[in-house]
């Protein structure tokens, strides 16, 4: 029981990183169907503006003042990033033919990924633990449920975050305007929507998301390298396509289910085969609903 | 995860066409000066080269070789060269990728180089050692461990560091005579070289009659290690053995240390870098390790060592290793008059012992170092230092 509440919080925790990135990709493929492979990289330069900003601040006594420094930073920079990646790489490549931006994307990762390589270095870069300690719920036998500050902070950002986020897609002028780009690009247009700035905000906020993730995974791991967009990309993109890609709620669900697949397999069968786990489960909920679990039918947007 | 580093040397094979490009260049125009003048001596030149991982996980090590290569360089150079020829360094990143190793090795067989320095994964060394191989180059590893490396090489295979055979046997007794009494778990990253190590030390624990409560493999580059670690407290684990590398076995006692979980951590030769620290912080204290002696208060070294705390550099980790193994075979070569590898490697076998900044080295009919001994050390404070010579 404590062990699988242990497990419970661990595969939580890491799910809502899972989740976070994953809204990027299922924005981006919603509004203009395509498959942003930049999008693990923009986490990963999401990671490194977090530990330039919490490097240069390390003379600042207030751990909270920073990290917010940090957060809106790298936010604000993630989102530079996002906007110039899309008017370079994939809006004049709009109206060409659909594998065009796809392959745009994988260039676009490569370039983001040896630019970090080549301006930050190939080592690992490493903070110490700027949130230790945490609170223990429980003991049972011997076994200390621990949940860390940090496994709490990123639950509680995340779930902020995400409401924000809703709010602006369901609430605002600007979420109506994305869903409605999202539905008919051009008949939006007709209604007179700036789907080009539609779609810039889209990628500037999935970008900014991501960001949030990158720092996070900072805060919480404290190790990061030019390399880690790559596995967290592929995972979340896996979460987008788990919860049906295009669905937000859908992406939040396919993360958190990841975490848990991979903490509950890690736990009670074999660590080595956690990744197989998750692909199975994946690969088997697509035979039943190829769509994903909360995703629509939509063949011709494939 | 591997097309990525693919691409990685994709950027790299570049740069270094560029740099061929120049060097042509540089040629043709020092012979025509030569020409023109109608006068000047060319010094006779060799290349060797050295092959690690400059990028990816485990770039620390590729630094501490290439420190090490590159003095060795510089100094064999100032007392002469070898057989009268100069020494020209070429210096390839293989990322510890099984693939770009292969191309590595290419890219050093294409350059012409009679010797190489590497590499540092056995996961790349073995790979690579075909190409060297087949091409009749000599490579000397000062770091891959597996026993497979030299049983399956060629004539041309040596290492100038133990086999994980040996390794594994003191790793195993150390804790059987130390922490009799402790609950072992031993984690390995499914690399060559980390389950290789891993699998000697248990089955060594084996025959020492330690029951080991924990086997498990995680996947290097992983970086969430969280429900491992609840696994291993739930089981009430107090020694961790790890096979693998630095970057991930420093996460895990980081993220060990956030669950409340301090055991003893028990690692390998993959640890003795201060990227380790860095990475895990006081989560390391007292983590202990196996490692060749510390050849930097061998007497042999101290030479070299004043040079390299001179150039502001650690001497510690491979960087003597990677120096010794330019310098065996500048001796071995010496001694046998010429470059050409395939005298030189016998000469190797034969001739010994290579005097040498680890002491004196000699190679049995394999290629592996005769003796090869293993140390522990323990790290303490973010630094290491030997903490007992034999278990």
């Amino acid at each position: 029981m404590a062990y699988a509440l242990q497990q419970l919080i661990n595969g939580l925790t890491l799910g809502m990183i899972y989740g976070l990135i994953a809204i990027g990709y299922t924005m981006v493929y919603g509004i203009i169907g395509m498959i942003n492979f930049a999008h693990g990289d923009v986490f990963m330069i999401g990671a490194f503006v977090g530990i330039i900003v919490l490097t240069a601040l390390t003379g600042l006594t207030s751990v909270p003042l920073g990290l917010l420094v940090a957060f809106i930073a790298s936010a604000i920079i993630c989102g530079v990033y996002g906007f110039s990646i899309e008017r370079v790489a994939y809006r004049p490549l709009r109206g060409s033919f659909r594998l065009a931006p796809l392959i745009s994307a994988i260039g676009m990762s490569i370039v983001l990924e040896n630019y970090v390589q080549v301006s930050q270095g190939a080592l690992e870069r490493a903070i110490p633990s700027l949130i230790p300690g945490g609170v223990t719920l429980m003991n049972q036998g011997g076994f200390v449920v621990q949940l860390s500050w940090m496994q709490l902070a990123i639950v509680i950002v995340t779930i902020a975050v995400l409401a924000g986020f809703t709010y602006l897609v369901t609430k605002t002028p600007l979420g109506r305007a994305m869903r409605a780009v999202e539905q008919d690009a051009k008949m939006a247009a007709l209604l007179g929507i700036d789907t080009d700035r539609t779609i810039s905000l889209t990628f500037i906020i999935g970008s900014a998301l991501a960001a949030f993730a990158g720092v996070m995974f900072l805060l919480y791991y404290g190790v990061i390298d030019f390399y880690i967009g790559f596995n967290a990309g592929i995972k979340a993109f896996t979460a987008a396509v788990l919860g049906g890609i295009g669905s937000l709620p859908g992406a939040v669900l396919g993360g958190l289910l990841i975490g848990l697949i991979e903490a509950f397999w890690s736990g009670y069968a074999t660590v080595a085969y956690k990744d197989a786990a998750v692909y199975s489960i994946l690969a088997i909920v697509l035979m039943f609903m190829p769509s994903g679990l909360l995703g629509r039918h939509e063949v011709e947007k494939v | 995860m591997k097309p990525r580093k693919f691409r990685v040397h994709n950027f790299f094979v570049i740069h270094q066409k560029q740099q061929q490009e120049h060097h042509v260049r540089h040629i043709l125009f020092s012979t025509a000066a030569l020409l023109a003048l109608g006068t000047g001596l060319a010094q006779a030149q060799v290349k060797i080269g050295m092959a690690g991982p400059l990028t990816g996980s485990n770039a620390a090590f590729g630094v501490q070789m290439k420190t090490g290569f590159d003095l060795a360089v510089s100094d064999i150079n100032k007392a002469g060269g070898v057989v009268g020829k100069k020494l020209v360094p070429y210096v390839v990143d293989d990322a510890c990728d099984p693939k770009q190793a292969v191309s590595a090795a290419n890219t050093l067989v294409s350059d012409g180089v009679v010797m190489v320095d590497g590499h540092f994964c056995s996961a790349s060394s073995i790979p690579a050692s075909k190409v060297y191989t087949d091409a009749g180059i000599i490579q000397i590893s000062p770091a891959s461990t597996n026993p497979a490396y030299t049983d399956n090489g060629g004539p041309f295979t040596f290492r100038s560091c133990g086999r994980d055979d040996q390794q594994g046997k003191v790793a195993a007794e150390y804790i059987a005579k130390h922490f009799p009494q402790a609950k072992v778990a031993v984690l390995d990253d499914n690399s060559t070289y980390g389950k290789g190590i891993a699998d000697q030390v248990r089955a060594n624990l084996g025959k020492l009659g330690i029951k080991v409560a924990y086997n498990g493999s995680y996947t290097a580059g992983d970086k969430d290690y969280s429900a491992l670690i609840s696994r291993l407290k739930s089981q009430g684990i107090t020694l961790v053995y790890l096979g693998g590398y630095y970057s991930d076995m420093g996460l895990i006692m980081r993220e060990g240390a956030q669950q409340g979980f301090h055991p003893q951590y028990f690692s390998e030769d993959a640890a003795v870098t201060s990227a380790l620290w860095q990475i895990a912080g006081s989560a390391a204290e007292g983590t202990l390790m196996t490692f060749s002696p510390p050849a930097e208060q061998d007497p042999a070294a101290a030479k070299a060592v004043a040079e390299l705390k001179a150039l502001n550099e650690d001497p510690t980790g491979y960087v003597l290793y990677s120096y010794a193994t330019v310098q065996i075979w500048a001796e071995a070569a010496n001694k046998a008059g010429t470059t050409d590898p395939t005298k030189v490697a016998a000469e190797m076998k034969s001739g010994g012992p290579w005097p040498s900044v680890l002491g004196p080295v000699s190679f049995d009919s394999k290629g592996d170092v005769i003796n090869a001994a293993y140390a522990i050390y323990r790290w303490h404070d973010g630094n290491y230092a030997v903490y007992a010579l034999k278990p």
